[in-house]
């Protein structure tokens, strides 16, 4: 077994009276592909912002790399290696498919430069060019981000996550909203993002993470129910009985 | 959707204006005491101009919008006056005096908003921008109060033995538009930049912005306090323009009329605050020897503008430009 990168120890998340997560543990391996399964209402989006630095847990904390991260800022995540993709698309719409990367590129090179064009940073201009071919955009840098499809744009997200060179990628349901022909060729993509480092995948359809993901995670009610490779799971008499119905 | 751009003449004249803007803006500006009615009106849509320029950095390009410049051109302008008047200082060094303490007021302010948004974010600086009015108006020792601080006469500059006649309007002009192209160049820079990028994505998108790593909130300060500054350049060079501080340039209606003036030349372009500047004070320059009630003309303008052409004058025509 790889060492842990990412533990999370005791979280729990109340919104009032309202419990989302109740006591979850999880330790998640480098170098996995690991998906966070659950029916609606199982917590994963909460636990994806609290992993994600969005929330602060109520109690417990996560630990990245043996170092304890919690209450971290979100700016930090970054630059520590993390980063994530929203659930939502989040993009700088008015700009450049190609400023968008490269933006996300230059922070870790210069953020309060203030007199050097950016122009002139041709190194920057070629790796956000890279990662717009590696996820399949080349072709519309001079686009503006607002006009592209929404499977294009939650592939602009994933460049830009990866701009940061994370040794950890957190992706929300990546393949929300999207067709069966956008769905295959974001799979495709995430198969090969996980060859490289840890990628962490939020996701609802089940079915869809069970040919690609080395181990999954399954939640239930804000509470950990099962983990395992996905023959366990699928075994499972618990995740059985809340997945009643669906063929898993 | 398009390869390379397509060269019709006005698609030339767009891109060879937007890669020379400070070049533009300037050749603008040195042909303008001559277009204007009056010489004074050139000197005030100069100084107004800049003033919109250092407040469209962070409205048009970082994205905030403050009812409280006024603080920093008030502050600006009375730095500058109180340490000519009471202290002495030679004009060049007070120029810097009202810079910095623009600046450092920036500072303050930007500490306390700059975690607010949105409407909170406007109502934050407008409350603030009263406070820096409210405060000016009471040291009256220092600042003269209601009446202003009078006195703030420069009657030559000595340049190495080049004697100017600062009293002549047309030098005047020309001696302000000096430190007025150096802040241009510097902004046009600053847009430019890396940092000009960031300020574009915490526009854009903060949580992203955020999300890939800037600091948001150490961002928008710095936005704050170098737009602070800038208006302090605009208001020191005003005192030395006016020969006195007025106190309404601490007043919320000059934080207002500068909202107006972004907008209404096209806010987040670069020219579009001098373009706002200029059709206000011109107006205003006409319209009151017409009418007292100036304000309504430029009201109408201002509505017909917002309703109809949300990107402003210089922004409608740079978008028309484009689309030929």
């Amino acid at each position: 077994m790889n060492h842990p990168i990412l533990v999370a120890e005791n979280i729990t998340k109340r919104f009032g009276a309202f419990v989302a997560l109740k006591n979850v543990s999880v330790a998640f391996e480098a170098g996995r592909l690991t998906a966070i399964i659950g029916p609606n209402g199982a917590g994963k989006s909460t636990f994806f912002n609290v992993l994600t630095g969005a929330f602060a847990p109520t109690s417990g904390n996560v630990n990245y790399d043996g170092h304890d991260i919690t209450g971290k800022k979100q700016h930090e995540f970054a630059r520590m290696g993390i980063a994530k993709s929203f659930q939502i698309t989040n993009l700088f719409p008015q700009l450049s498919v190609l400023e968008n990367v490269r933006v996300a590129v230059q922070m870790r090179h210069s953020r309060f430069q203030l007199l050097t064009p950016r122009q002139s940073m041709k190194g920057l201009i070629d790796q956000a060019e890279g990662l717009l071919n590696l996820v399949g955009l080349s072709s519309y840098s001079s686009q503006t981000a607002r006009d592209l499809a929404h499977g294009q744009q939650r592939c602009l997200e994933i460049a830009m996550a990866l701009a940061c060179d994370p040794k950890l990628l957190l992706l929300d349901e990546p393949t929300a909203g999207m067709s069966p022909e956008e769905t295959l060729v974001m799979m495709d993509l995430i198969v090969r993002l996980a060859d490289q480092r840890t990628v962490i995948l939020v996701e609802h359809k089940m079915k869809l993470v069970m040919g690609i993901c080395k181990r999954i995670i399954v939640l239930h009610h804000g509470e950990f129910l099962a983990e395992g490779t996905p023959d366990d799971v699928r075994a499972n008499d618990e995740v059985k009985r809340v997945y009643l119905g669906q063929s898993i | 959707m398009e390869g390379a751009p397509s060269r019709t003449p006005y698609r030339l004249i767009a891109t060879q204006v937007s890669r020379h803007r400070v070049a533009a803006v300037i050749a603008f500006l040195v042909v303008l005491p001559w277009l204007t009615p009056s010489h004074a009106l050139a000197a005030n849509i100069l100084i107004f101009g800049l003033y919109a320029v250092g407040f469209n950095l962070l409205f048009g390009y970082t994205g905030l919008l403050s009812f409280g410049h006024a603080a920093f051109l008030g502050s600006g302008s009375y730095a500058t006056g109180v340490v000519m008047v009471h202290y002495g200082w030679p004009w060049w060094l007070a120029i810097p005096a009202g810079i910095t303490l623009a600046a450092l007021i920036g500072l303050c302010m930007g500490y306390l908003v700059i975690r607010s948004r949105g409407i909170y974010f406007a109502m934050v600086t407008l409350a603030l921008g009263q406070c820096v009015y409210f405060a000016f108006y009471k040291a009256e020792a220092i600042t003269g109060g209601e009446n202003g601080l009078r006195g703030v006469n420069v009657e030559t500059i000595d340049l190495l033995g080049w004697k100017l006649d600062f009293q002549d309007p047309i030098t005047k002009y020309f001696v302000m538009l000096v430190f007025v192209a150096a802040a241009l160049w510097f902004v046009s820079r600053l847009l430019a930049s890396p940092f000009g990028a960031v300020l574009e994505s915490v526009r854009e998108n903060e949580k992203r912005a955020a999300a890939c790593g800037y600091d948001v909130a150490r961002t928008k300060l710095l936005a704050f306090v170098i737009s602070a500054a800038i208006c302090g350049l605009a208001g020191a060079l005003r005192a030395l323009h006016l020969s006195i501080v007025p106190i309404d340039s601490l007043h919320y209606l000059t934080s207002g009329q500068v909202v107006m003036m972004s907008l209404l030349g096209g806010m987040g372009t670069f020219f579009g605050p001098f373009v706002g500047a200029a059709t206000i004070l011109w107006v205003e320059d006409v319209a009151t020897i017409l009418t007292k009630s100036w304000q309504l003309v430029v009201g109408v303008i201002f509505i017909i503008f917002v309703l109809f052409f949300p990107r402003g004058i210089w922004g409608s025509f740079l978008h028309w430009l484009g689309r030929r």
